[in-house]
């Protein structure tokens, strides 16, 4: 892959990475981090292993994220820290 | 405590970039990692286990007990969310919803109630999510047969192509909770029971184990498929291959029931009757 897109998919893991944590907003929280697996499944097609991609982007950004949705629903939407 | 904890993740995260500059390059072929089992993998792959695929040959076959584990975690998962969660008889809502059809008319009732259930015009809804969306329950229903072929085609074609049991069950599973989301749990677990769920996920794992214990029994190593060649009149080399997909139906069932049961149990607190 070019460089540049490269660099721009890796920088975009790092900021939903330290963007799922800082939020407040749990429900937000959980669709960065979403966009995290998304990313990083990007990562991994590129880097030539599909199957590891596959997985990511079946369970981290498909169920897990319904998995969070579901929590935060029935908990609290803002955290306390 | 917080600045101490941040001092410590940054220290954590530095010693570990720094770490990563020891690494071989990527791909290099000198690296440890390419040099002792991997290439006797990618050479003997195809004349041994005849699946293209050297993913699915390493994950199911050369390294079949990892495999079998990681399905016997997901299934400790699904039944630990079940213990943690499920509420059981006399814990009921505090309210039931109603809705009367011909004049969209919204009923509270305290106790559910079987005589209104049982009559055409009302129909039970959730407390939380009320509008009756045409669109989204007809595209739904349009999409949910093609998620689930797609689902069978890759697990079944994990030889060929990547994918294999983990990916098709999730998809399988996401395919059934997308249409509890879509419409309500109810019809959701109309189609698949949670009993039906439950014994799914179990007998997955019994699959998997089942396959290995057939080996044992025929005069072979556990998980050793090509024994399976004195029952299924195949060569041997073919008799892996079959084994691999015995082995990824296994482990697709046990992922799908698991993921299902552990949507319903998180999403509805574990009462199994309103969810999202």
């Amino acid at each position: 892959m070019i460089w540049q897109l490269d660099l721009l998919v890796l920088s975009l893991v790092v900021i939903c990475g330290i963007g799922a944590l800082v939020i407040k907003d749990l429900l937000g929280s959980a669709i960065l981090f979403g966009a995290y697996s998304f990313m990083m499944c990007v990562l991994w097609a590129v880097m030539g292993a599909v199957d590891v991609a596959f997985t990511e982007a079946s369970v981290g950004a498909g169920v897990s994220t319904v998995f969070f949705v579901a929590a935060v629903f029935h908990t609290t939407r803002r955290t306390k820290d | 405590m917080k600045i101490l904890g941040l001092v410590i993740v940054t220290l954590t995260g530095a010693v570990l970039i720094w770490a990563t500059g020891e690494f071989p390059g990527w791909g290099d072929p000198n690296s440890p990692a390419s040099l002792h089992v991997s290439p006797r993998y990618i050479e003997k792959t195809l004349e041994e286990t005849s699946v293209p695929n050297a993913v699915t040959s390493v994950l199911a076959d050369y390294r079949g007990y990892d495999t079998m584990f990681e399905t016997t975690v997901i299934f400790a998962a699904g039944v630990s969310c079940f213990m943690l969660l499920r509420l059981f008889a006399g814990q009921e809502p505090e309210a039931v919803h109603y809705r009367h059809l011909l004049t969209g008319l919204t009923l509270r009732v305290r106790r559910r109630k079987e005589s209104l259930e049982e009559l055409e015009e009302f129909e039970r809804m959730d407390s939380l999510w009320t509008p009756h969306d045409i669109i989204l329950r007809t595209l739904c229903r349009f999409l949910i047969p093609f998620i689930q072929l797609f689902a069978l085609y890759v697990i079944a074609h994990g030889h060929h192509s990547p994918g294999g049991g983990f990916q098709g069950g999730v998809i399988l599973g996401a395919s059934l909770i997308l249409l509890a989301i879509a419409q309500d749990m109810r019809s959701a677990l109309d189609r698949v029971r949670e009993r039906t769920l439950a014994m799914l996920s179990a007998l997955g794992v019994s699959v998997y184990a089942g396959t290995g214990a057939l080996c044992l029994l025929l005069g072979s190593n556990f998980l050793d498929y090509a024994a399976l060649a004195k029952v299924i009149w195949v060569d041997p080399v073919g008799a892996r291959s079959l084994g691999i997909f015995l082995v990824e139906v296994g482990v697709g069932m046990a992922v799908m029931a698991t993921m299902i049961l552990i949507y319903h149990n998180l999403a509805s607190e574990g009462r199994l009757d309103e969810g999202l």
